[in-house]
């Protein structure tokens, strides 16, 4: 699919990275959304949608495919009373789907915050899906995000050719769930700039976006809402302002609750990734991945296992995310240069990488670390003596 | 309107029975509702009849709420139980109710004189008189009523759905129906459970009835109100012979018990103070019980005003949201009004941005509250105050106004008693005595107090009766709730030495925990190597106590490690102060890493600073092999930080050089070593300055350094080099350091440092020309100067000697073995110099 259309690539590197198909999205050809490498969540999951449509007879508000119980059920799964088995979605508190798909039932704004790897993007997405049955109209947040991403911007051919007009106005994702009544979604809305960021308070409190160049303005329609998720480890990269801040009502998206849970999702992750790079796992590789979920719970969490010490935490946010991308890393080692299998070497040069961010004050608490809970710690010998080697 | 007619309908139908749950907002509500319309001409009240006579205080204006009802037995102050009551508890409204109406008020439930007796030949906290007392509902296999109500509702928590059903329920149209309705339900549960494990309830049941039946004689039948737990209602109503109650009640234990109120708190109240039948949010449930009406929005009001005294910015826009947002949240979740869980995730979500810090401050100061009670004057003395008479009694240590010295030996067992106690005095801020220093004796056994009884103190007494009823468990409970508070990791430390000076055991698990947790937590190495000597020195004292300090040991062991990782990147970049200071944690941290040894190896008699402690050659092999201990592995370690201390270039000359010194001093530097680390550090590429900064920590100061200089002439050797290559700028610089560091030395010291430097490298051949032998000491024996130091070691060792020149070299190679099995303590000048 993507070798067809990407000419400016060179040749050597499309021969030799099968796994780079990271091309640009020139996917976007209608080639049929079956085939679409991953497909939108209302497509996904249409029939559980459809299913979840059919039984749901509670209240739902104005232009909301489900009623708001319904929209819960759908994330955090269920079975109907048909029998339909609703697969959960997201992986945590009820409260809090509870109180994000309130807070779009209120009008307010829902801003979804969490460390990298909490699912925020996938809580988002699925909620616009099971609300307006879209979760495309989407604004990436980047640096760069100029105002016509969230405002509108000029067809300039048929502004020169026939003037300011609304045929020659292109409206953003935003604009069109206004006027549709739909749920907009901005991705990563703190790498924002500032100034591009408050032009979303007019919209989330005057619920109005004014075109002063044609002397209009398009009205939100009952049903609009939007969507935010930001990084809450990089707040200081464009904070909110407290005017647009007001405007939201923040759900903060926790790690794992428990370290099985953890250890589970690592450990179903690495699985995916590994066979995907057809790296070898055996199951001794558990109690290697139990172990760096232990690492990284307990540093995050300033407490050992047992909540009987507690140790200092580094500056890393040290995620779900780099959990598993540190067990797929020691696996690449050990399937490449070691024996096949998963072994305190391979994983403490990753963990070290991880915690160790900032190399004088993260040091100290690494090595604080490793001295007083790991040294003393039964069946951690061999895992501390490859630290300390690595730590050297 | 309906409830008069309702009220004459339940006419006849025996006593009116109000089953309610201890601190239900909602239950309270219903009955004063219930009485008001009922009218009773007496009021029956689950709780001790002992406290009849303190009823009337009730009524008093002093006594607020929160407050409990206490009895304990009389010569025995720790044997107590507690009633609590809130303004929100259906049994304090009831009260309030029967005063105002000025009706008698009835105690019904088993006199505290048999529960509390109980209590003590079943040996155990296990089973208090009853839900209001009950601690510990350990092991048993009770049930929770509510929980299996909740259950049979499809709720997961029985505190929502007791919420839901009963709390929430708005003015209700008819004011005895939920009483019936729960009286039903929980009839139908007891058919199924039976006691549900509460094995003893049967016995207060027995008692309720008869009380209930008593008092139905003098007031009439149906003119008497009882409330109690809901659990009661169907064994109260009960059919039963009075004969068959009183044989339940036969032989019972009775004890000698005393009552008083004592004010309590709505902390103490909240179930996670081990209060068995106590309740997650009292302040929530103080406030549903006193907002007049829209109880939501006036919580949230309440909440915004609190983040706002805390600069937090709040709006009532922001409240606006909340209300809104809980109110949607409870109609999605299908509860009729928004509860503490629908109002949280709301404050959670609107006012505080996602996060639960300044959640935590609303939970901690609005849902449980800060609310404390008060009890009027004339309440009964607190047996806190009984304890200390009677301890004073045994411990013939009468209080007296007028100021006086007590002199005490701890060796003695009166004594001892009497330090506890006014240590333990000191910690709940009775300050009766002072501790001043002691004349003459300076021995760990030997305390001075200045003693002295003020008026106010009784006051204090009073006021430490929150902390429990005897001396010791009020002081415990102070201390632990001291540690948690506490600032600084150095307040931490001395509270654990004032645990041990007053002897509370089972106050230092907690104190123990918090210091290891502040350490944990606390970056600076100062503070750490500040609070480390002080631990040090208590796990010594408590040595010498006999108290149990292992867990002590635990976290100074700990704290020692953590300095050691910490030390290195906090010597690096220091100005000279700063250097000083870090000089003075490392020798502090020096000698409490030697004491922490010995203690940790058992060693009692070697208690010598380790110091200059060297054993002659293989040292440090033997003394590994005959400690082999976490303190000798300490050691070990400690050493090989200050190696890399020293060997660090960017460490402070000062640090550095001391950090050498102590490795000399330990025996840990091999030959030749001393001499290299120092050439080092005044070759000519350092800077003159730090250079001198180095000798300074190296011999300067009252660390003995002078003798070092005096008999290792190639130390000297070497600084005399350095010295007198310092260039004439870099000398006015350089001259101060080296003041400090050689004007702290003795005279005689000086005298012979100056002799020797006069006469300059020639003596005693050159710096680098001394043999095997130990420098400033001939490689040859002097046979004659060893000979006549014979007769007085023979006199010491208590054997004879005889005269000669090989007996003599003989004995002299016995007392080199003995002081290197003595681990070198008698040669300390041999040992420094190798």
């Amino acid at each position: 699919m993507t070798v067809s259309v990407d000419s400016t690539t060179s040749t050597t590197e499309n021969q030799s990275a099968p796994v780079s198909t990271s091309a640009p999205a020139s996917a976007a050809a209608p080639a049929g959304e079956a085939e679409a490498l991953r497909p939108h969540a209302e497509h996904a999951f249409a029939a559980e949608l459809a299913a979840l449509a059919a039984q749901d007879d509670r209240p739902r508000p104005a232009r909301w495919r489900l009623s708001p119980w319904a929209v819960a059920t759908y994330l955090l799964g269920g079975t109907l009373p048909d029998g339909t088995v609703i697969s959960p979605k997201y992986v945590g508190p009820r409260r809090i789907v509870e109180v994000a798909v309130t807070t779009l039932a209120t009008d307010r704004a829902l801003l979804l915050l969490g460390v990298p790897g909490t699912a925020k993007t996938w809580v988002s997405e699925h909620l616009a899906a099971a609300v307006s049955g879209d979760s495309t109209l989407l604004v990436q947040g980047t640096a760069g995000t100029p105002e016509e991403a969230i405002r509108y911007g000029w067809n300039y051919a048929q502004l020169l050719a026939h003037g300011p007009s609304r045929d020659a106005l292109v409206p953003s994702p935003v604009m069109r769930a206004m006027a549709d009544g739909m749920t907009a979604r901005v991705e990563e809305l703190t790498r924002i700039p500032a100034d591009v960021q408050d032009t979303l308070i007019t919209i989330l409190s005057e619920k109005t976006l004014p075109i002063p160049e044609l002397g209009q303005e398009v009205q939100a329609v009952r049903g609009f809402n939007l969507i935010a998720t930001a990084n809450n480890r990089d707040r200081g990269v464009n904070d909110l302002s407290s005017a647009l801040r007001r405007r939201f009502n923040t759900v903060v998206l926790p790690l794992p609750e428990t370290a099985e849970a953890e250890v589970e999702i690592v450990s179903r992750r690495v699985d995916q990734i590994g066979r995907s790079l057809d790296l070898p796992s055996g199951p001794e590789g558990i109690d290697e991945i139990r172990r760096v979920v232990t690492v990284f719970r307990e540093l995050r969490d300033g407490v050992t296992a047992d909540g009987r010490t507690k140790v200092k935490s580094p500056s890393g946010t040290l995620s779900t995310a780099e959990a598993i991308s540190v067990v797929t890393n020691g696996l690449a080692l050990a399937a490449h240069f070691g024996d096949g299998v998963l072994r305190p070497g391979d994983v403490a040069a990753g963990i070290l990488g991880a915690v160790v961010r900032d190399p004088a004050a993260d040091r100290v608490i690494w090595q604080e670390y490793l001295e007083a809970v790991v040294r003393e710690r039964d069946g951690w010998k061999d895992f501390y003596r490859a630290c300390r080697e690595v730590s050297a | 309107m309906s409830d008069e007619v309702r009220g004459t309908t339940r006419a006849g139908a025996g006593p009116l029975l109000l089953g309610v749950r201890h601190h239900g907002p909602g239950s309270a509500r219903a009955v004063r509702a219930a009485l008001e319309a009922g009218l009773p001409r007496a009021v029956l009240i689950e709780g001790p009849p002992e406290a009849d006579a303190l009823v009337e205080l009730a009524a008093d204006e002093a006594m607020r709420p929160p407050v409990a009802l206490l009895a304990h037995v009389v010569d025995e102050p720790g044997r107590s139980a507690f009633w609590p009551l809130a303004e929100f508890s259906p049994e304090w409204v009831a009260i309030r109710w029967a005063a105002d109406a000025g009706v008698p008020v009835r105690f019904m439930d088993l006199p505290a004189a048999h529960s509390l007796a109980q209590q003590e030949t079943e040996d155990a906290a296990a089973g208090e008189p009853g839900e209001p007392g009950a601690a510990g509902d350990a092991g048993a296999v009770r049930i929770d009523p509510l929980a299996v109500l909740a259950e049979t509702a499809g709720y997961d928590d029985p505190e929502r759905w007791w919420e839901d059903v009963v709390e929430h329920r708005g003015g209700g149209e008819d004011v005895f129906a939920p009483f019936e309705a729960l009286g039903e339900a929980m009839a139908a549960l007891r058919e199924e459970y039976g006691t549900g494990g509460h094995d003893r309830d049967l016995v207060r049941e027995a008692y309720m009835r008869i009380q209930v039946r008593a008092a139905q004689r003098e007031f009439g039948a149906d003119d008497v109100a009882v409330v109690c737990g809901a659990w009661h209602v169907p064994a109260l109503r009960r059919k039963t012979t009075v004969a068959a109650d009183r044989a339940l009640l036969k032989g019972l234990p009775k004890a000698k018990v005393d009552m008083t109120w004592v004010p309590w708190t709505h902390r103490r109240l909240s179930r996670a103070s081990g209060y068995g039948a106590g309740i997650a949010s009292p302040g929530w449930y103080g406030h549903l019980f006193s907002a007049p009406d829209r109880p939501v929005e006036r919580w949230l009001t309440k909440v915004a005003r609190l983040l706002r005294d805390e600069d937090r910015l709040v709006s009532s826009a922001h409240v606006i949201e909340a209300v809104r947002l809980a109110d949607t949240l409870a109609a999605m979740r299908g509860r009729p009004l928004p509860g503490l869980t629908e109002t949280t995730d709301a404050i959670r979500a609107v006012m505080c941005e996602g996060s639960d810090v300044p959640l935590s401050l609303v939970h901690d100061k609005l849902v449980v509250g800060d609310v404390l009670g008060e009890v009027p004057d004339s309440a009964p003395a607190v047996p806190l105050q009984r304890d200390l008479t009677r301890l004073q009694r045994k411990l013939r240590l009468k209080p007296e106004a007028a100021e006086r010295e007590l002199e005490l030996d701890l060796r003695k067992e009166t004594d001892a008693g009497r330090s506890r106690l006014l240590h333990r005095l000191r910690l709940l801020g009775i300050g009766w005595g002072e501790p001043a220093a002691s004349r003459g004796s300076t021995g760990t056994f030997r305390e001075t107090w200045r003693l002295r009884w003020q008026p106010e103190l009784s006051v204090r007494v009073a006021e430490a009766g929150v902390w429990g009823t005897t001396v010791v468990a009020a002081a415990t409970a102070r201390a632990e709730s001291d540690a948690i508070g506490a600032g600084a990791l150095a307040d931490v430390t001395a509270l654990a030495e004032r645990c041990l000076l007053a002897e509370l055991p089972d106050a230092l698990p907690v104190v123990m925990r918090v210091l290891a947790d502040r350490a944990a937590l606390d970056a600076d190495v100062g503070h750490l190597a500040q609070a480390l000597p002080a631990l040090v020195r208590s796990l010594r004292y408590g040595d010498v106590r006999g108290t149990d300090t292992a867990a002590l040991g635990e976290v100074a062991v700990g704290l020692a490690e953590r300095v050691f990782v910490g030390l290195p990147p906090a010597c690096a970049g220091l100005d000279q102060d700063a250097a000083l200071g870090m000089r003075g944690h490392v020798d502090a941290v020096h000698q409490a890493v030697g004491l922490l040894g010995d203690l940790g190896t058992g060693s009692g008699g070697s208690a010598g600073k380790a110091g200059s402690a060297g054993a002659s050659s293989g040292g440090a092999a033997a003394r590994a092999g005959a400690a082999g201990s976490v303190g000798a592995g300490m050691r070990d370690r400690w050493y090989s930080v200050l190696r890399v201390l020293g060997e660090r270039d960017s460490v402070a000359g000062v640090v550095r050089g001391r950090c050498v010194r102590i490795l000399l001093d330990g025996g840990e530097l091999a030959e030749g070593e001393a001499a290299r680390f120092m050439g080092l550090a005044l070759s000519r590429g350092t800077e003159p300055a730090e250079a001198a900064a180095w000798i300074e920590g190296f011999v300067g100061g009252g660390s003995g350094g002078g003798m070092l200089l005096v008999h290792d002439e190639r130390l000297l050797g070497l600084v005399d080099d350095w010295l007198s290559g310092v260039s004439d700028a870099a000398f006015t610089d350089v001259l101060p350091l080296l003041r400090r560091a050689f004007s702290a030395y003795e005279p005689g010291v000086r005298r012979t440092l100056g002799e020797l430097v006069r006469r300059g490298p020639a003596a005693g051949g050159a710096s680098s020309a001394v043999t095997g032998g130990i420098p400033g000491f001939g490689t040859e024996l002097d046979a004659e100067r060893a000979d006549a130091v014979l007769p007085v070691l023979g006199l010491l060792l208590g054997v004879g000697v005889e005269g000669g020149a090989d007996s003599g070299s003989g004995a002299r190679a016995g007392v080199g073995a003995r002081a290197s099995d003595g681990r070198g303590d008698g040669n300390e000048l041999v040992g420094v110099g190798r």
